[in-house]
């Protein structure tokens, strides 16, 4: 890699990454400590508890397989489940594609691997803001970096201590702070107030659907209408 | 099916579906419709998530008027349009959270 003294070096990016990561970690780290409390608490070995972090790496499918897990669900049921709760990656994947097009397939793996929902959030913000492209994976692997070393450890701390968490704490509260921190700013136009608003809505009257398929059809509802009104390219 | 393998099953769908379209867009070629529609998955996938997060107690629905998660999430998407600020944004978030859920109690 070209390591010049313009603000656009690997390292630059990446700290970058790192920094615009490091406020939505408040938001993670309680999700973190609830996760390895609750995979205790469920009587999940540590070993796997902390595998599940590692391997899945996605909070909200983690919470509700350890839950299956306690209740003796069926292996396929899990999948089918971690699967079904996970598919709003592949929206994720598809949107952050034209961004990585020209990096090494081992890059597309490491990219990939690291692509959660916060993660992917602040780097999708920067690049819409940003037009220069260079060294831009490296931004990418700061926030995602920063993300997975703060869901490892704080997943560890759950487990170390466990229950004694206190449960009355609104500590769930500061992952959709987070969000609407960055949602907010980028609704610069007619057709992304719409969208967000279609999809909130949405979200909350298909709130029952199993899976949470509904956050899906919301997701698509929402970018469904935002297409509709920005209309047609002139 | 071991719980180990289970697990491994999952980590590979969960990358395999954050690996697909990263992939697949440099093969195929995209419709502009859905070039377009790229641009909407941040704010759609995410208001999606908020508002029900906002209006949800232990995982039950609560639309009413004294569910105080519904005014500090208001309070905080006037804080995060006016300043652009995260960790302001969460702050005034959570102290909003506390103060409602102290107003409420007393109401």
């Amino acid at each position: 890699m070209n390591e010049s003294t313009t603000p656009t070096t690997p390292r630059h990016k990446f700290w970058r990454g790192v920094r615009d990561e490091a406020p939505i970690l408040l938001g993670v780290a309680p999700f973190g400590l609830i996760f390895g409390a609750l995979a205790i608490d469920a009587h999940i070995a540590v070993p796997v508890a902390q595998a599940m972090s590692s391997i899945i790496f996605a909070g909200a499918s983690q919470l509700i397989a350890a839950q299956m897990i306690a209740t003796g669900t069926s292996g396929l049921v899990i999948l089918l489940v971690v699967f079904v709760v996970n598919l709003r990656h592949a929206l994720y994947s598809a949107s952050v594609a034209p961004h990585v097009r020209h990096v090494t397939l081992g890059w597309k793996f490491l990219l990939a691997y690291l692509l959660t929902d916060e993660a992917y959030a602040v780097t999708i913000t920067h690049y819409n803001q940003e037009g220069d492209p260079a060294n831009k994976h490296w931004y990418y692997l700061g926030t995602g970096l920063t993300l997975w070393t703060t869901w490892q450890v704080s997943t560890a701390i759950g487990i170390f201590i466990g229950a004694q968490l206190p449960q009355d704490w609104p500590l769930g509260f500061v992952l959709p702070l987070t969000f609407i921190a960055l949602v907010v700013p980028a609704l610069k136009d007619k057709s992304s107030v719409v969208t967000a608003i279609t999809a909130a809505l949405v979200g909350v009257m298909t709130f029952g659907f199993p899976l949470k398929t509904g956050l899906l059809v919301a997701a698509f509802i929402g970018i469904l209408t935002g297409l509709l009104v920005e209309g047609r390219p002139k | 099916m071991s719980l180990w393998l289970v697990i491994l099953l999952a980590g590979l769908l969960t990358f395999g579906t954050r690996l697909s379209f990263i992939l697949l867009l440099d093969r195929i070629k995209v419709p502009d419709w859905f070039r377009r529609a790229l641009r909407f998955v941040p704010v759609a996938v995410l208001s999606a998530i908020i508002l029900p997060d906002l209006a949800t107690h232990n995982t039950a629905l609560d639309l009413s008027l004294r569910n105080p998660q519904l005014y500090a999430g208001a309070l905080a998407v006037l804080v995060a349009w006016r300043t652009k600020n995260i960790l302001l944004t969460i702050i005034a978030g959570m102290v909003a959270l506390l103060v409602f859920q102290a107003l409420l109690r007393i109401l």
